[in-house]
């Protein structure tokens, strides 16, 4: 009843997919937090 | 139960690409893929919460420099929200069994259409200076795929993290939240590349965004999966009996809509949401109003930004705390936390502590994303999993109407109170204590909320039934 272990193949659509969506995401974390700053100047 | 190996070899059959079937997951499948497709979808509608950045240069489409008298009002655009927001909460409710029935890849497409599409018949009602045709296109046809979007992914993240419900959808939930980051500065660099001397570029604007988030969003579809019949995580074991308040049964989504959780539920959300919901929209003017010229305009930019942060952040770790102190506990955290921290703001406005006001709109903030984060393990907890995304759907509801309590309560008192003399300063001092009000109404709420009566779950041939009728897989959770 468990997951099989993953080859190769699959860490890379791992890294590929999380890479997708997690460096826009954190393009537009990074973004938000230095006009967030401005809170502190 | 059954490995991943022989549900993979259950597979097969004449389908469609969009089907159900197609989606089972084969042998070898991570399960850690299910929540980036997950993100393609949430990511793209939370484009939603920046769609103000378009108001300003919608009303400057005939004068270009300044506002002519045929261009449209601030008033008139702010309606497109407004109708995208209903749409919404009745498609999520509306369609909500048939994006359970159908799989979430034929949701995640018909809602990447819908998004898409919703954006090309704005970018055409911009070329024509027709209003309507953005009303109809970013609020009806989008605001169906923001409804279909949200909850497309919600079950089948809940049946590939049953040790984890409360993180797994916490993830996904948090790039909703997470949507405006990208989509505020993208589309102010996109507005940027094709405005000119003569001409506003929101129309490109919006057919760039139409095909980045319809591309993004098949990408999801593409390679979201449902796990197949009998599947569990490695070394996870299903408690053997059900928790008190943890269900092992299913609950029939019309069944639910008849029980008093689901209401109980419904109004613990809306008014954890009606008093999140009004203070997010008036961050800014109320930080300037509150602290005169101790919070600048550009000071409270950085509040709203900071807050929206939280949101997002407070949607991932309030829903994954869930996990391990109970789905109960962590309304009642948000309740109790949420009174004190309203209680505190006139304190904080009356002796002018900006780090107090501050530190208090955060932790507000950020259990107001995590109330949304948090529901759906809370209906799968109380619902079981068969229908959870169509439960869901309907409980969304609650969303919209908070959507027109939360700012008219905020907005409407404050005007009310300086009316009456009160200074501007200390104008909010009410709403926080009836913010605070009803907070505990929803503690009484919550603690109202007991286990589904067992007259409510699903019979096995009713289940079995159902899953023949609807092309389901898999026997219901209590079977």
């Amino acid at each position: 009843m468990q997951t099989v272990n993953h080859d190769g193949s699959m860490k890379l659509k791992l890294f590929l997919a999380w890479g997708f969506v997690g460096i826009p995401l954190l393009w537009g974390v990074l973004q938000t937090l230095s006009n967030a700053m401005k809170l502190f100047q | 139960m059954a490995t991943i190996e022989e549900a993979g070899r259950i597979t097969g059959g004449a389908t469609g690409f969009l089907d159900r079937e197609r989606t089972i997951a084969k042998p070898g499948f991570s399960r850690w893929l299910v929540p980036p497709a997950a993100l393609c979808v949430h990511l793209c509608i939370g484009q939603a919460y920046a769609l103000s950045v378009f108001n300003l240069p919608m009303t400057k489409l005939i004068g270009i420099t300044q506002s002519a008298p045929d261009d449209w009002k601030l008033t008139e655009l702010g309606w497109i929200f407004s109708i995208a927001m209903v749409f919404l909460g009745c498609s999520a409710a509306v369609f909500g069994r048939w994006v359970e029935e159908g799989g979430p890849r034929k949701a995640m497409f018909t809602a990447a259409l819908c998004w898409a599409g919703g954006f090309f018949l704005s970018a055409i009602g911009v070329y024509t200076h027709t209003l309507w045709l953005i009303y109809i296109g970013y609020g009806v046809l989008g605001g169906c795929g923001l409804g279909i979007g949200y909850i497309s992914p919600v079950s089948t993240l809940i049946k590939w993290f049953p040790d984890r419900p409360g993180m797994a959808t916490g993830m996904a939930i948090m790039g909703f939240g997470g949507g405006a980051f990208i989509a505020s500065p993208l589309s102010v660099w996109l507005l940027g590349k094709f405005t000119t001397a003569t001409h506003i570029g929101v129309m490109e604007t919006f057919i760039v965004l139409g095909c980045v988030y319809f591309c993004f969003m098949l990408v999801g579809s593409i390679i979201v999966r449902v796990p197949p019949p009998g599947w569990a995580p490695q070394g996870y074991v299903a408690p053997k009996a059900a928790s008190k308040l943890i269900t092992r049964n299913d609950v029939y989504v019309y069944d639910a809509l008849k029980t008093p959780q689901f209401w109980l539920i419904w109004w613990v959300l809306c008014l954890n949401v009606t008093a999140g919901i009004g203070v997010l929209g008036q961050a800014s003017a109320m930080s300037q109003e509150m602290f005169p010229g101790h919070i600048t305009p550009v000071a409270a930019a950085g509040f709203v930004g900071l807050m929206s942060l939280f949101n997002m952040g407070g949607r991932f770790a309030w829903a994954s705390t869930s996990d391990y102190i109970g789905r109960r506990n962590t309304y009642f955290v948000f309740m109790v936390l949420g009174f004190a921290l309203y209680c505190t703001v006139p304190y904080a406005g009356s002796t002018g502590s900006v780090a107090l006001f501050v530190l208090c709109f955060l932790v507000i903030i950020s259990m107001y994303g995590g109330a949304f984060a948090t529901v759906p393990a809370y209906l799968r907890d109380m619902f079981g999993t068969r229908y959870v995304g169509a439960i869901h759907g309907m409980l969304l509801t609650a969303w919209s109407a908070a959507g027109i309590f939360g700012p008219v309560l905020v907005n409407y008192i404050r005007q009310y109170q300086i009316e009456h003399g009160v200074p501007k300063a200390e104008a909010y001092n009410a709403t926080m204590y009836i913010m605070a009000g009803l907070l505990v109404i929803g503690f009484m709420c919550n603690f109202m909320i007991k286990a589904v009566h067992a007259r409510f779950h699903m019979k096995d041939d009713e289940a079995e039934r159902a899953a023949v009728n609807v092309g389901a897989v898999g026997k219901p959770a209590g079977a």
